[in-house]
This record gives C-alpha cells, structure tokens and sequence, in this order.
C-alpha cells in the first residue's frame, strides 16, 4: 500500500525592501507557489504596500462584491460618508471559475463627516473613521467586504491556488516594497473569497498560519471594545488586535508581540525588577489579547513587516536577509528559491518578533512625511 | 430513656444502622464516636444498639468499626408512595409537632438541574496539536483586582501603576466559612493549604483568631453585616476584603451562630459574649442602596489606604446581572457570585431549597452583561456555590470567571460526608463544631495535606483539559465559550448560557 504524504497546516512568506525600492509581484508568487503542499486550493492570497504611490494620500478601499446590488448599496453609502477621488473595477484576467467582483476606491473622510470645520483635522480621527467605515460595510451590507483599506497598499485574496489567484488579480504587475503571501489550508471555515488570508484593516494585513484555540476568549476580549468579528475565521481577531493596541493603546510593536506571545510567569520571576513589572502589567491587563494554540504570522504595516510565533513555536517561520532585502516564511526553500546567496538565514525563537522597517528616507519617499504612524 | 421511642413525635428515621453481630467486637468505639447519640451500649445484654431515629448517616461510626460490622443505609420511606407528596409529609410533620421551621445546613440538596453536566468541553485534533501538560508550560496564574483597558507603555517603560491585584498560582481558593461555624484546627488546615499553594482562604465573617494571623499574605477577610471581630488589624492581615451582602444558601437572610457554638475563643474573637446567638442581620444596616455599598467600599478603600482589593460577595438571584452591573460601578474590585447550592453552616429549609439562581446561568449573563457595558475589564468575577470538580472550574472560567471558591469540596477533602448537620455543632468529622473532643478528630497536619493534594490533583485535571484544548495559559480559556457544547439544553438556555449545542 502506498503511503499518502500527510499535509496540513498553511503556508505564509514575505519580504521587504528596507530602501523602500519597489519590486514586482512576480517574486512573491514564485515564492508561495513553491510550498503548493501547504495549501489545498481553497484559499490565497498578497498584501501589497506602496502599490499606489499616485493616491497616497487616500485609503485604498479593496471591495469584493456578490452582485451588481450589494455594489450599489455600497457606492451609496459610501458617496453619503465620503471623498471619492477616484474608483474603479480592479483589473483581473480572465477565469472559468464563479467568482465575486472587485472594484478599488481611494477615499478620503470629509471634514464636515468627522468634526466641525473649525477643528483641526486629526489623522487618528480620520483612521477611526475609515474603521467605522469597514465595519459598517462588512456587517450590515449584504455580498459587500471591503478586503483592505490602508494608505498605498492593497490586498488580493479569493478561492484558489496562490498561482491561479496572483494570475486572476494581475499580482505580476503591481510594485510593492513590501510583499506578504499566503496559501491556505483550510480546516475550520468554508472557503469563500473574504475569508482568505491577508486579512487587513487600515495599515495592518496579516497572513497566519496555524489556529487561535483562544479565538472564543479574544473574539469577547475584541467585542468589549466594538470590534465585531463577523468573518468566522481566527485570524480575523489578530488584525483587530493589533488595531486595537497598537493604532488604540499605542503599545510599541515589540511590546505588542509581548501581548502576543507572553513571556512565562517562571521567565518574567528572573527578570529585572522594571521588566518584571511592565511584563507583569502586560499579562494582567491584556490577558484577553494573548494567542494561544499554535501560530506563526507575518504583519504588514505601514512602513515595515513583522513576523511572530506562538511562544511555544509549534509552526515554523524562517528569516532571511540579503542586502537591504528581508525575508519571512514557513519554509527555507521559499525564500531560497527567489534569492540565492543570502547573508544570513535563521530560526526566530518562540515568541521572538523579527521586526523590520524602513529605513527613515525610505519611509518619506513612500509616504511623503517624516512622521511614523503604523497604519 | 433517650431511646424511648414517642409515639407522637414518631417520624420514620432516614437511616437503618446495620451491625454485623458476629463481627462486632464490642469495642465500643462506635459509641464513643457517635455525637449524635444514635448509637448506646446496652451492658446487661452486652450488645450495641441504635437509635436509627437519631442517625443523619455521617458514616462516622462504619468509618471507625475495626471489624467492618456496621453498614449505614438509607431507609426508603414505606409509606404508600405519592409522587406529589414524596418527602413532605414528614417535613409537614415536624413543623407541626415542633412548632417551628427547619433549620438545616450544607447545600441544595433538591433536584434541579445540574448545567454544569451539560456542558461539554473541547479537544484538539490535528489542526492544533495538543499539549503535554507534563512537558511543557502550562500556567494557571490567576490575578484578582480591577483592570485598566490599557496601559502606557513607552520606551522607558511601564507608565502605568495598576491598582493592588490578588496573585493566585491557582485559580482556586477556599470560600468564607466562619471561625465558629467551623472549628479552628479546620481554620488551621485551610491556612496551611492556601499558604502552601500560593491561594486565599476565607476568614467568613466569624473574624479572626489571633493564632491565625500567622497567615497573612494567604487571606481574605469578611466583612458581613453583624460586624463580628472587624477591626483595623483584622483588615490589615487580609490580602483583600470581601463585604458579604448575600449568600447563595440563603439569599436575602442574615447569618445565625447558635450560642452552644459561641464558645470563650470565639467570643473573644468576634467580639460578643459567651453564650449568646450570633446574629447577623439581613441586610447591612448601613447599606440599604447601591450609593450606600459604594461608601462602605470606600470606607475600607480608605481605611486601608487602598492598598488591598475590595471584593463584594452576593447571592444569584433574578436579577444579578444588574446588581452586578451596580457593584462593578460602586468601585468593587472583584465580584463573587454565589449560587443557588452554594453550602451553608445553617439555614432555615425554605430558603435553602427555593431561592437563588443557578451559579451556571448567574456567571452567563453577569459576564456578559458586564462585557456589553465595557466594564468587565474593571472588575473580576469569582464563581461560587456547589463547585464540585476540577471540570466544573474549567467550565467556570469558560463561561467567564477569573477564580472560584470552593467550600463544601474543601470539607469533603477532609472528611464530610455532607450529613447536613453543620448547625447543631456536633459533626462528629470534628469540622463544624466547637467542641473540643469532636474538633480534635481534624488534624490540622493531616487535613492540611488532604487539602493540598486536592488542589494539586485539581490543577494536574485543569492543566491536562487546558493542554488538550491546545491552551497553555489559563488567560486564554477565560470567557472562551467556544471550548462548550450544551448538551440537552433547549436553545433558550443555549441562548443564556451564550454556548452553542453540540454539533454546531
Ligand atoms: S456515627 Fe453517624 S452514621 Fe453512625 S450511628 Fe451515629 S449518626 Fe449514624
Ligand atoms: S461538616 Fe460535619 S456536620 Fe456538616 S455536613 Fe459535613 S460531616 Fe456533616
């Protein structure tokens, strides 16, 4: 009898080009693709940042659409609450399969939808805002997800094989300086096109492999602070998550991997007496925000990506550099396949964030100011 | 004679005390060891009798009988069954020969339904791994005490001070149960215990032996509404005080301790003379609103220089979710909500039997109440009354607590046998009574140690459910409802519990 080949779990990679130099699709699909094991077709999917250079003054509004209604519903919606400078259908190629449709919006939040003429316009309103925004859409309008929502960034996901999704969504022709990439393996919710990975809110996407057994406890954590998980899928709560404290609560990223991945009680005893407490603190507080069961993630923000693992690392993540180019992901091949002769390759600890960003004059060439916000 | 049997008064006993005669030694330990008075040696005829009337079957005397000659058993009722009346014919009888109401002791004991075993748990297969509690991490640190929704972290540090926490290494502590209601060597074994595995007991409301003060940094102290052996040092030993508003044995009643149990220490230590009825009024007589709960919270914010946590126990009654909406807003730092079989050292029958809520639905929907109002990051709830296993501390803190109590478990750990005689002072275990020759029977060493295996034993249960969940911190398992399944729950209580059925 032959022996099947056990495959399970998912498949995630990335890379960033810390000059902020933009570089095309093709890598990253190639990359994705190679670990075609880690996915069973039924769900891929990129995140892209610094994709609309011409706009990056407007959130990039992704919409995936059941019908030609949930379209209208939502145009209408949005004309009532905001700016539209530009919209339009997302070019894709042609395929046989049924699929939803997609159109771009770049938004902007108009003064008098937020706060009196008079008052200054603050951004972290304006992000609120398009926060609200989101939520509206996804929860109360039917066969309409707005997928991604960032500033200069934009995510392509659906049902399929990350090939045959890169292919539909022409991912060959954008340039981003920073790619993110999944392929799924679904076990836990039906495959339909918005719950494929990245998920993403304003800045934030994400790509996750494994599962949240803490899902029940941060879904209720979330709620208490209005975030409604309405898209039945664990990862959805780490782009909340992180939302919520980092854009919110304004924890500093590593801190923030802390929450993610805490420290155990017999590690943090040892600690110094400052850490010990800020370690403490962390736990006590935000219990709620911690992920449990197995996980590694990669994060695209706004100006960087990070990757984390469960604190006990029960999936793999690997990290690679060469030159001003870093690279994530599940598996070694993925990244030596696109980028021979690495500077140095290794193995993140449990619980240890790779963080990396762009460099200062990259960040201002991208997004045209000196001053960093994560989303 | 005291075994003369009164027509009049005639009730059938509720349990037949067998005797092996061939096995019987006459050793008389039985006798000796039998505080009821239900069993007598009869010399002339140099046999051991029973008084099956008097017996509430402790199981005292089988437990000492060297030979094994005594099996107790509970005598069926011969009367001709009627399913109406089952049970309260004699229940009516005593009232109407004794001219007053039942008083009675322990929990609950009628029927309803039990949610915690209808509810199932989860386990990991394949797409998470589950984990070896024996090999790897596995964290049950539990911290009581209110919580801000987030803190100033920059790089320098830790901004914020958070407000005084109780550090638990197990989420599992030892319920109020009164110095005098239960005798000190107990008081002494629930120290050791709590101190040993990094947990609180209880003080109750009987206050504190001054010996026991030894156990500062492992107790909580009471404050209930008679005010007994309050005072500044009582409060400063505490790690945190609990004001008891309610009882889930007897909700909306006060507390009696019979003047044969006020004996010279305990009424040194509650400050009242020997001899007299301790009386605890129904309400606190200084809070008859929720303005009035908030002062007396800050009245021992103040006192202690809000330094400790302050805790508000009440019974589950309808409408809970509110009330606990109000104490979490009048400045309370934990909440403990006691169900409607929480234990009790003495309660009169009615309102044991008949009032309360069920501690699985109260924990439901104060939780989730306390969630839809943003405020149950300010508060932590204790889940009480009737915990029975480690199963039903995981199914706890899914539903939403941070810790139990457990009181009648602790009990049995060292040796009840809930004969539901805890108010006439004269458990013949040596846990609930005064007096000295029966509470010499716990040995503080002995009970101590049964004590701490229990909750060693429990937290091994909890950590190998949590590690098959695929959760190794016990943060993690809190309010995760996901991790149940009801199981023969029609969908509206599906609905309260907020778990879906089995299937979904
Ligand atoms: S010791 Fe207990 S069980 Fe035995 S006769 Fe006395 S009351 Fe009954
Ligand atoms: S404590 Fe004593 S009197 Fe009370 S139920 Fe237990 S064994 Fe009976």
């Amino acid at each position: 009898m032959e022996l099947a080949k056990d495959i399970s779990g998912c498949g995630i990679a990335g890379f960033i080009n810390t000059d902020g130099e933009r570089i095309s699709g093709v890598d990253i699909v190639d990359s994705i693709t190679l670990m075609k094991d880690r996915g069973n077709g039924l769900g891929a999917g990129f995140a892209a940042y610094g994709i609309y250079p011409d706009f990056k003054e407007f959130y990039a509004l992704h919409v995936m659409y059941d019908n030609e209604h949930a379209r209208k519903v939502t145009e209408d919606y949005l004309e009532r609450k905001v700016h539209i400078e530009q919209h339009g259908g997302m070019s894709t190629r042609p395929i046989k399969k049924k699929r939803p449709i997609f159109f771009v919006y770049f938004v902007q939040p108009r003064e008098q939808s937020t706060k009196g003429e008079s008052e200054e316009f603050r951004l972290e309103e304006s992000d609120e805002f398009i926060f609200k925004l989101v939520m509206f859409i996804n929860e109360n309008i039917d066969g309409a997800f707005v997928i991604s929502s960032g500033k200069n960034m934009g995510v392509f996901k659906g049902v399929g094989f990350p090939d045959e999704i890169a292919n539909f969504f022409r991912v060959d022709e954008y340039k981003a300086y920073c790619w993110t990439a999944h392929n799924r393996f679904p076990t836990n919710t039906p495959g339909w096109w918005g719950g494929a990975h990245p998920f993403s809110l304003l800045g934030w996407s994400v790509v996750h492999n494994g599962e949240i057994s803490s899902y029940g406890a941060n879904k209720r954590y979330l709620e208490m602070y209005g975030y409604k998980c309405t898209q039945k899928t664990d990862t959805e709560v780490v782009t909340y998550l992180l939302d919520l404290l980092v854009r919110k609560h304004n924890l500093p990223l590593h801190t923030l991997a802390k929450v993610f991945s805490p420290p155990l009680w017999s590690e943090i005893e040892h600690m110094s007496k400052e850490d010990r407490e800020l370690y403490s603190a962390l736990r006590v507080v935000y219990g709620g925000a911690m992920l449990n069961g197995p996980f590694s993630i990669i994060v695209g923000f706004r100006g960087g990506m990070f990757g984390l693992n469960d604190r006990i690392k029960l999936r793999p993540l690997v990290v690679a550099r060469k030159g001003s180019n870093v690279y994530m992901a599940s598996e070694e091949s993925a990244i030596r396949y696109v980028a021979d002769d690495l500077d140095e390759v290794y193995m993140p600890k449990a619980g240890e964030p790779v963080i990396t960003m762009l460099t200062d004059e990259a960040y201002e060439k991208v997004y045209g100011s000196k001053e960093r916000t994560y989303v | 004679m005291k075994w003369m049997k009164n027509l009049k008064s005639y009730v059938p006993p509720s349990f037949v005390v067998e005797r092996d005669d061939y096995r019987c030694i006459r050793c008389k330990a039985c006798v000796e060891q039998c505080s009821f008075d239900a069993t007598f040696y009869d010399d002339e005829e140099d046999r051991v009798w029973t008084w099956n009337a008097n017996c509430v079957g402790c199981n005292r005397c089988a437990a000492i009988c060297p030979t094994d000659a005594i099996t107790v058993k509970r005598a069926e009722p011969s009367y001709r069954y009627n399913h109406n009346w089952n049970g309260h014919v004699d229940s009516l009888k005593k009232r109407a020969i004794y001219g007053g109401t039942p008083v009675v002791s322990m929990g609950n004991d009628k029927p309803y339904p039990i949610y915690w075993d209808n509810m199932l748990l989860n386990a990991s297969q394949v797409t998470n791994p589950s984990i070896d509690p024996l090999r790897e991490p596995m964290e049950l640190k539990t911290f009581l005490g209110r919580k801000p929704d987030s803190i100033h972290v920059d790089d320098s540090g830790l901004k914020t001070r958070l407000t005084p926490q109780l550090e638990l290494d197990i989420p599992i502590m030892f319920a109020a149960m009164s110095y005098g209601a239960l005798s000190y060597n107990v008081i002494e074994s629930l120290g050791r215990a709590a101190k040993e595995m990094g947990t609180y007991y209880n003080s109750g409301e009987g206050g504190l032996n001054k010996d026991h003060y030894k156990f500062k940094g492992n107790i909580i102290v009471q404050v209930a509404s008679g005010r007994f052996g309050v005072h500044k040092d009582y409060l400063d030993v505490g790690s945190a005080i609990e004001i008891k508003i309610g009882q889930g044995a007897k909700p909306g009643i006060g507390g009696h301790l019979p003047g044969e149990k006020v004996s010279e220490t305990i009424s040194e230590t509650r400050m009242m003379p020997k001899g007299s009825d301790a009386i605890s009024p129904a309400p606190h007589h200084d809070v008859y609103s929720i303005e009035d709960l908030r002062q007396l919270i800050y009245a021992l914010k103040e006192s202690t220089e809000y330094k400790k946590p302050v805790a508000v126990k009440i019974a589950c009654v309808h409408n809970v979710a509110a009330i606990a909406s109000g104490i979490a807003r009048a400045g309370a730092d934990i909440i403990v909500l006691d169900g409607f079989k929480g234990g009790t050292g003495a309660s009169p029958q009615v309102i044991r039997d008949n009032i309360g809520l069920p501690l699985e639905v109260s924990l439901a929907v104060v939780d989730e109440r306390l969630r839809q109002e943003g405020i149950r990051q300010y508060v932590s709830l204790v889940a009480s009354g009737g915990i029975r296993n480690s199963m039903d501390v995981v199914k706890a803190i899914a539903l939403g607590a941070d810790a139990v109590y457990i009181g009648t478990a602790a009990l049995i750990a060292i040796g009840c046998t809930m004969c539901q005689q805890c108010h006439t002072g004269k458990c013949a275990w040596g846990i609930s009574t005064q007096d000295p020759h029966l509470s010499k029977r716990v040995n503080p060493d002995m009970a101590s140690k049964r004590l701490i295996n229990l909750l060693e034993v429990w937290a091994l249960e909890i950590k190998e459910t949590m590690g098959a969940m695929g959760i190794n911190s016990i943060e993690s398992l809190k309010g995760n409802r996901l991790n149940l399944r009801g199981v023969g729950l029609n969908d509206k209580e599906l609905e309260i519990l907020g778990i879906l059925p089995a299937g979904e």
